[in-house]
């Protein structure tokens, strides 16, 4: 075949994308990335769930006697019920969010954008005033299993939470500049790939860790 | 795989629309308050703890499924993508059913002090 | 027309319009070759690095009672010995034709992500230059390269040994990952039309099987040593035992243990399942024949590699798990056994009524069938969880251990190295001194490891110091001894070769071996782009379809079927064609789109190691103390370059 025909045949289907799949390499590199955090958060969670229950001293997750002695349980489920309904919401305003940005309604593409951030953010801040709470009843990284398990797992998820604003933030800070159209849909869609995983994570860490004794 | 294979990403005719992922987004939330239920079901004495954890479980395993599928699109996307997930996150399992089965269950020599969920006040390290 | 005989060598090696030359066009590269060239050269430093701690070992265990090095230094030298290795040898090495040939062979101009790529390879370099920098501070670390906790924990390991293993690792685990997750989408997508995942040749098919034990096991590896990590810096307590049962949190050894081996075993086939693709690739060239059996060789790889997963305990029988786990690992290691056993069956169907030239490179990969099988038998006596805990920590596992190391991995490597050379820099290496190196190494190989198993059987413990004169030890070692200074000096022979041949060795031409895949069908060394025009595959062995003497039973697809994508990447596909007069136009005189250079995958590289850098002056009692701000240098150096390189034009 001679380039002429080449070029012809692909200016007849601009839409299709050139790859032995016909799938985008960002998109696919992106699921095999989560696979890879698959097995990163699998990890600690196996960690937290090897360790679960054999603290040898206090502060303790859920109320517990040990040794004739009633130790009050640290865990604020209220608060992190809360946190939780936060962050599965986000993910729905990131579902809005790439929604409006394939519509190229630039208004609302950025709103949403924030709105995810926004989301994650009360989050975090959820998390910072959870953690000092903890501090201030004696559990720290150092104090006993529980302690090194629990910050370490939630910690890590955090950070995750943390990357993920600041990704947010700024494809929202882009779109109010008009620079995310349906053109650059793929971007966002990795964006809300990366947000709804680290939700997911969050779906297996709270009943594992809070709700399940 | 060949070229056959070309996906439009995001055709708008077959793909559902935002009051479907709203609906999602609501399902979600109510799945959470009936685990938070089922933790407070527990405490209050109304299920044992297997049974609270059993329902605890199998609704987070539907949230779990929810979000994959369809936030992130796995179902409505190329099969490529659900095996690239689905193969590292069994492995995930493996990992953590691994681990939960060789310190909790399985009891060999070397865990024998700790053979349950007790926590012990004193335990001596072994000699 | 595809060529299928070895082309009369040119005059001259081609010389490439318009290459950039010069350190910045280098540190700038994305790539691909170069990149690989970089991996090869700096991994085969490292190898020659751990080679003389391997020396020094065999000098320490020479004679009994001796005191050529001392206790301590020796702890460090055999865990340096397995890092260095492994970590900074062995897999870099098979990265580095992971990212030469690869490409090549599925008919693409570069991997998926070149920016990614340059990434992998500046974290590798910071990354392995930082886990020996302890060497410096007579600090290297030193609780064997498995390093078992609690021996790792801080009040069993107070000095900054252990620092720069669980730092160091981290950030070469970073790169491991990163690289595979381009290799995994490289082969999944870029594949030239026609080429089917069964058309590809089994060396790239068994890279994506490594790429994808990689993303999976590396994780794992990760979270152990970055838990590790915490505990040392943080003081947390997940391997905290504290100290004759003061301080003790409730830690588990066998956490760190149970996470360790779920790695450390996927990596032992992270290490040898390329090695497979590769001789497999040059077992059929120098056979004149295809590969027998390629869908079973294919299916065995993808089973090995799944399996794998499963028998990880197999390293813990003397930690008392329990009859139950014991019997399952067991099995399942017995199981594995199968399709590695398949593999070598094929190999030798192979080489059976083949038309057979005794080259250099087909010398090593018969050595490496023969001593890799004996390699797997003594595995196999491994896999009884009883018979095991005889042979646990004893010199017989150094012996199965280095058997498929060094019989199985780095003779599949030099095999590799002596056929793929000509490609890379487009001269031969010289045969005679190729032989010299494989019959010194071969021997020299057996005459150290195969006393091994004697010497365990009979008692002598692993990592030990030294050993009494009356332990009936010492013969053996000093034959072993003897055995890895003619080791040694094979390999000089070998690094002999591989410098002179480099300026003055044979000019190979395109296809000096009258090989099969495509990247036989490009000039030595290939110009930047790679293909003038992307090729059109119709069958796994593109240069031998025209040839009825080797393509018998080589699946062949109909012209019309395959070319119905008539671009790749945006570039006009084409028939495979014996091109040699490449060498005048540059990629932009052929109209051809190369990823610019980029500058942001050093700087990144650089920002990711000093957050680990300045991690460990934490550690650093006194006025260094306070470096350990370093670290938060390297965090905004790190989101700085990566938005930078977000925003970077041209990409």
């Amino acid at each position: 075949m001679d380039s002429s025909h080449a070029l012809a045949a692909h200016a007849a289907s601009p839409a299709h994308i050139d790859t032995s799949t016909g799938l985008d390499s960002r998109k696919m590199a992106f699921w095999t990335f989560i696979g890879s955090e698959c097995l990163l958060f699998g990890s600690l969670i196996a960690t937290y769930m090897a360790y679960k229950g054999r603290s040898l001293k206090d502060p303790y997750p859920h109320d517990i006697v040990v040794n004739g002695k009633f130790y009050e349980g640290v865990l604020n489920i209220p608060l992190t019920t809360f946190s939780t309904f936060i962050l599965l919401m986000s993910s729905v305003a990131m579902v809005f969010a790439l929604y409006n940005v394939q519509r190229g309604v630039r208004k609302w593409s950025a709103f949403w954008l924030f709105m995810t951030a926004l989301g994650g953010s009360i989050f975090l801040g959820c998390q910072v005033y959870e953690f000092t709470e903890f501090y201030h009843e004696g559990m720290t990284l150092h104090s006993n299993l529980f302690g090194s398990t629990f910050f370490v797992l939630t910690g890590f998820h955090g950070a995750h939470v943390t990357v993920g604003v600041i990704y947010l933030i700024t494809l929202g800070v882009m779109a109010l500049k008009g620079r995310i159209g349906p053109e650059r849909t793929l971007n966002v869609e990795i964006a809300g790939l990366y947000w709804h995983f680290v939700d997911v994570i969050w779906i297996v860490i709270f009943p594992l860790v809070y709700l399940i004794k | 795989m060949t070229s056959e294979t070309r996906e439009i990403v995001h055709d708008q005719h077959t793909h559902p629309g935002w009051r479907f992922y709203a609906v999602i987004g609501v399902i979600l939330l109510v799945f959470t308050a009936l685990e938070v239920v089922g933790y407070i079901g527990e405490t209050k004495g109304w299920y044992t703890a297997g049974a609270a954890a059993a329902i605890i479980l199998v609704l987070s395993a539907v949230k779990f499924f929810s979000v994959v599928a369809y936030y992130m699109h796995l179902k409505f996307d190329n099969k490529l993508f659900t095996g690239i997930f689905v193969f590292p996150a069994l492995l995930g399992c493996l990992v953590i059913g691994g681990m939960i089965l060789l310190f909790h269950v399985l009891h060999g020599e070397a865990t024998a002090l700790h053979g349950d969920m007790t926590p012990r006040a004193e335990v001596v390290a072994p000699q | 027309m595809a060529s299928t005989a070895a082309v009369a060598a040119p005059h001259a090696p081609v010389v490439h319009a318009k290459e950039p030359t010069g350190l910045w066009s280098w540190i700038t590269t994305v790539d691909h070759k170069r990149i690989g060239i970089l991996y090869g050269t700096t991994a085969f430093l490292w190898f020659l690095v751990a080679g003389i701690e391997a020396l020094l070992i065999r000098v320490q265990l020479f004679v009994p009672n001796n005191h050529f090095v001392t206790a301590e230094t020796y702890n460090s030298l055999f865990t340096m010995h397995a890092l260095t290795m492994i970590f900074g040898a062995l897999m870099p090495l098979t990265a580095a034709f992971f990212n030469f040939i690869v490409p090549l062979q599925i008919g693409a101009r570069d991997v998926a992500f070149p920016r990614l790529n340059a990434l992998s390879y500046w974290l590798f370099l910071f990354g392995s230059l930082f886990l020996n920098f302890g060497w410096l501070l007579k600090a290297a670390p030193d609780s064997g390269w498995f390093a078992y906790a609690p021996i790792t924990t801080l009040p069993y390991s107070p000095g900054l040994h252990m620092d720069f293993y669980v730092l160091g690792l981290q950030v070469l685990g970073l790169s491991s990952i990163i690289a595979s997750l381009n290799f995994i989408i490289t082969i999944i997508n870029l594949r030239a039309p026609g080429m089917r995942l069964m058309r590809m040749p089994i060396f790239t098919w068994m890279t994506l099987v490594t790429s994808v034990l990689i993303v999976t096991a590396m994780a794992v590896f990760t979270i152990a040593v970055t838990e590790l990590m915490f505990d040392r810096i943080f003081h947390t307590n997940f391997y905290n035992v504290g100290v004759n049962g003061v301080g003790n949190a409730g830690a588990d050894p066998l956490l760190w243990q149970h996470l360790f081996w779920m790695f450390g075993h996927p990596e032992v086939y992270i290490l040898i399942i390329p090695i497979m693709g590769m001789v497999s690739e040059v077992l059929p060239t120098f056979s004149r024949k295809p590969l027998f059996g390629y869908n079973v060789m294919v299916f065995s790889g993808v089973l090995i590699g799944w399996l794998g997963w499963g028998v990880w305990s197999h390293h813990m029988f003397a930690t008392g798990m329990g009859p139950i786990a014991d019997s399952f690992f067991a099995l399942s290691t017995m199981l594995i056994a199968i399709p590695t056993g398949i593999k070598v069956f094929n190999w030798l169907g192979t080489l059976y009524g083949g038309s057979i030239r005794f080259t250099t490179a087909l010398l090593f990969s018969v050595g490496f069938i023969a001593l890799f099988t004996i390699g797997g038998i003594s595995g196999v006596m491994h896999s009884s969880a009883p018979s095991d805990l005889q042979q646990s920590d004893t010199y017989f596992i150094v012996a199965h251990i280095h058997y498929v190391f060094f019989g199985g991995t780095v003779m599949g490597l030099w095999s590799a190295i002596y056929y793929w050379y000509p490609k890379v820099f487009g001269r031969l290496l010289d045969e005679k001194l190729g032989k010299l190196h494989f019959w010194g190494t071969f021997v020299g190989m057996n005459l150290t490891f195969f006393p091994m198993h004697f010497v365990g059987m009979f008692g002598m413990p692993r990592r030990t110091w030294t050993y009494g004169a009356d332990q009936g030890f010492t013969w053996l070692n000093q034959l072993e001894t003897v055995g890895s200074f003619v080791i040694a000096l094979s390999t000089l022979v070998f690094v002999i070769n591989l410098f002179t041949a480099w300026k003055r060795g044979r000019v190979a031409g395109n296809n000096p071996w009258g090989a099969a895949t495509l990247e036989w069908s490009i000039p030595s060394p290939p110009p930047a782009y790679n293909f003038r025009e992307i090729p059109v595959v119709h069958s796994r062995m593109p240069l031998w379809e025209d040839d009825p003497t080797k393509s018998a039973g080589i699946p062949h697809g109909r012209v019309e079927e395959e070319t119905e994508q008539w671009t790749l990447a945006g570039t006009p596909v084409g028939e495979v064609r014996d091109v040699q007069d490449e060498n005048k136009m540059s990629a932009h005189d052929l109209g051809i789109h190369l990823p610019p250079p980029s500058f942001w995958p050093i700087v990144l590289a650089a920002g990711v190691t000093s957050i680990f850098v300045g991690l460990i002056f934490r550690r650093v009692d006194g006025p260094l103390h306070n470096l350990w701000y370093l670290m938060f240098a390297g965090v905004l150096t790190t989101i700085l370059s990566m938005y930078a390189w977000a925003f970077e034009p041209g990409h």
